[in-house]
């Protein structure tokens, strides 16, 4: 029979101890410990800025990290980091495969985590898929509902660590506890815990498999010296299993334990060579070579190595790792060159910024003195943390006065804008000046020693 | 395609993938099935479409479009957001209605609260007429300079704007200036004379006539205009020394102007729009460039070393 739909077949994941179980362990708390716990760093910026080291401030449209702080019209970082984000991910690949699934990916994590709480519950792979496919008793409602209760708790933190990122940190939570949340909050917080639920809990291994974009276009970022996970056929085959007592005669060093199998969160097996499941995680490393330790034979049946090593070894030739190829150069180039320009625009970025804008109905008007007058609105970006009083001067026209038309006594000597805001002004030019073309004419707006300047026109009647 | 009901397992060389059996012009199916959660989200979406068609408008009919249990529309949408629109703007309302006109100037949040809201008003009843910047033409004064017919202080502009120009109301602000030539008070070379005379009060070069014209402007005109022609703004009288023409300051117009007279009208909007609003209004064209202080007494002085002649209406120029 046919089948049209396949039905996904759970995964009981064995527990496996080794060099890159460990690193995995570490990768998770490193990770996690970041996503949990970076939203309560404080970082002072003064009295007019809000001191969590980490914040997307939506309501005030102002990105926080660290000493830098981003405007919306500053966006372009974001998408500098995209652009650095993505060819990491490119670079590191040609490196070294896709160390980023195995180790560092959010699914992976996360799914490593749920495992763990499952294990802790129902015991390891044999004791899960007994409680599992077994009748349900009072024992199994037990387990399995303390376990998704555990999952549950963990999706929770999840979201609520998300919500942390867009609001002050402390605050939330202690309005967490006197139950005074908004609901655009508490959407957000449902809805992500709703899904890491499914995700970790579920989806799982079919995430990477059917879900994720970046598993399907890896392979155009591998070559034959990228790292990926081995099996040594050379070595291995032909498998057999081993016996007391017995010779291992004409049978490679694979035993078929199948433990490389059981141990995979993806369900493969390696043995059949690389395949579009594997996320490089490297647990069947680690249990191959606790098995070959204890058989006595070299460890390194199942490895990390490159497509090009292994088949030189087969030629009986040892070559060396490259790491130095086109494809790892221009990746880095590209790497070198955003990162560059963003460095450069970080650096170099004004604590002020004007600009001046004609007004455009009417260009000009002619007071009953023969004199003409222009209007512009001047905005000021003002984005240092303190309120700033600046002056505005003009060149490159004789006898003009600056006219500014606002509330209070705000005047061309005193332009008020409170901290890390924009302020916008009206103001109008006049001066005694022949018919002709628009005069260039540059404007400069001043508080001690931070100055911006802006060139704009003064126009009048055309020559007739 | 062929369907064999006794097809044997067939394993692809290449993927190592099973085949259906199917088989077109000798291309194989291989069996990659999906999975099946994938069929209950695409399930699962056919049903929401589904709930979406009942609640929500979907399809359309003959005489419109069914319109769905939930009762949606976007009018609706629309008349929510007006009315939290209007709720926000109540808060400011209240305070813009208590404070005074010099309390607006001096608060940040009134004023551009007075701005935001004389300017669409601007937009929406008196650019008709006056032009989306208020830069008038012919007939219809520029707002942004500071020529004012009947003042330019805050509280000038405030009255003009509530009782109108020459409009049916008992409060409108009303003068008629005669036509001197068609009305047979003046005969076709005094109005040359006068018109001739008019000219070089704004720098015109002084003719031959001038002594008369200056005779006739004296008996005629200087009632309203002033003798020296600056005009009285009690009157609606334009200064006639400045660089400014209502009407055009050409010759021809001026002559026109003398000849028939001139009289521009302007509804009274305090019966049309809410006393709030007319304060908007007031404050945005006072704001506009030219206002004047209402503390001082305005006079706007020409300027005696200009000695070009300007002949082009500037408030109609491009």
């Amino acid at each position: 029979m046919l089948q049209y739909f396949a039905k996904q077949e759970r995964i009981y994941p064995k527990r496996v101890w080794g060099r890159y179980r460990k690193l995995k362990w570490a990768a998770m708390i490193v990770t996690l410990g970041i996503y949990y716990l970076a939203p309560f760093i404080r970082w002072d910026r003064g009295p007019t800025a809000p001191d969590q080291a980490i914040l997307i401030d939506l309501n005030n449209a102002r990105a926080y990290w660290f000493w830098i702080e981003i405007w919306p019209q500053e966006v372009y970082y974001i998408t500098g980091i995209l652009i650095l984000a993505a060819i990491g991910l490119f670079f590191v690949t040609s490196l070294l495969g896709r160390v980023w699934c195995g180790y560092t990916c959010p699914q992976t994590v996360w799914t490593d985590l749920f495992v763990w709480v499952e294990r802790i519950f129902q015991g390891d792979r044999n004791a899960r898929k007994k409680l599992r496919e077994g009748p349900w008793t009072w024992e199994k409602i037990y387990k399995l509902g303390l376990t998704h209760f555990v999952w549950l708790v963990i999706a929770w933190c999840t979201a609520g660590s998300f919500v942390l990122y867009f609001n002050d940190a402390p605050t939330l939570v202690r309005s967490f506890f006197e139950f005074d949340v908004s609901p655009t909050v508490l959407t957000f917080i449902i809805g992500l815990t709703f899904s890491t639920y499914l995700m970790a809990g579920f989806a799982r291994e079919q995430v990477c498999t059917y879900m994720c974009p970046y598993a399907r276009f890896q392979s155009a970022m591998f070559d034959n010296d990228t790292l990926i996970i081995g099996y040594d056929e050379r070595r291995g085959e032909p498998r057999g299993k081993l016996k007391k007592g017995e010779q291992q005669a004409g049978h490679g060093d694979c035993i078929d334990c199948s433990l490389c199998v059981q141990v995979c969160p993806m369900g493969i097996d390696i043995r059949q060579g690389l395949q579009m499941e594997c996320i490089a995680c490297g647990l069947c490393v680690d249990a191959c070579n606790n098995v070959m330790e204890k058989i006595n034979k070299p460890k390194g049946l199942i490895r990390y190595d490159t497509e090009n090593h292994m088949r030189s070894l087969t030629r009986g030739k040892e070559t060396q790792f490259k790491f130095i190829r086109p494809r790892t150069i221009y990746y880095s180039c590209v790497i070198a060159i955003v990162g560059g320009i963003m460095l450069y625009g970080l650096i170099t970025r004004a604590p002020l910024d004007i600009a001046v804008l004609h007004d455009r109905n009417p260009v000009f008007v002619q007071l009953s003195s023969g004199e003409i007058r222009n209007g512009y609105v001047l905005k000021i970006q003002n984005k240092t943390h303190e309120h700033r009083t600046y002056q505005l001067s003009l060149e490159g026209l004789d006898n003009a006065d600056i006219d500014v038309k606002a509330a209070g006594d705000a005047s061309k000597d005193k332009l008020y804008v409170p901290a890390d805001s924009v302020g916008s002004y009206h103001f109008y030019v006049h001066a005694d000046v022949e018919a002709g073309p628009p005069r260039d004419i540059t404007f400069t707006l001043k508080d001690g020693e931070i100055t911006d300047t802006y060139e704009s026109v003064f126009i009048t009647r055309k020559d007739r | 395609m062929s369907d064999n009901e006794e097809h044997k397992k067939e394993v692809d060389d290449v993927s190592g993938v099973e085949t259906t059996g199917h088989e077109w012009d000798g291309l194989k199916e291989l069996n990659n099935p999906l999975p099946r959660w994938w069929v209950w989200v695409f399930l699962i979406c056919i049903l929401w479409s589904v709930w979406y068609f009942v609640v929500y408008p979907a399809w359309p009919t003959l005489s419109g479009h069914t319109k769905g249990t939930a009762g949606y529309t976007q009018y609706k949408e629309l008349a929510e957001s007006q009315k939290e629109i209007v709720q926000r703007q109540a808060t400011y309302l209240e305070r813009f209605e208590k404070a005074s006109n010099e309390e607006v100037l001096n608060d940040p949040e009134l004023y551009a609260f007075a701005m935001a809201g004389g300017k669409s008003a601007f937009k929406d009843n008196c650019a008709t007429c006056h032009g989306t910047g208020a830069q008038g033409g012919m007939g219809y004064p520029n707002l942004n300079d500071d020529d004012w017919l009947w003042g330019g202080k805050l509280s000038d502009i405030h009255q003009t704007l509530e009782y109108g120009i020459r409009a049916d109301n008992l409060d409108s602000r009303v003068s008629q200036m005669p036509a001197f030539g068609k009305d047979g008070l003046l005969k076709k070379e005094e109005v040359d004379a006068v018109v001739d005379y008019v000219l070089t009060l704004s720098g015109g070069h002084h003719k031959d006539s001038y002594d008369q014209g200056k005779e006739i402007f004296g008996q005629q005109c200087a009632s309203c205009h002033a003798a020296d022609g600056k005009g009285l703004q009690e009157f609606g009288a334009p200064n006639l020394t400045d660089k400014i023409w209502l009407y055009g300051g050409d010759r021809q117009s001026i002559y026109e102007t003398v000849y028939n007279a001139r009289a521009g009208m302007m509804p009274a909007w305090g019966e049309r729009l809410d006393k709030n609003t007319i304060r908007q209004l007031a404050i945005y064209i006072h704001q506009l460039g030219g206002g004047e202080k209402d503390d001082t007494y305005s006079e706007t002085v020409p300027s005696d070393d200009t000695n070009i002649q300007d002949n082009n209406d500037p408030s109609h120029q491009e």
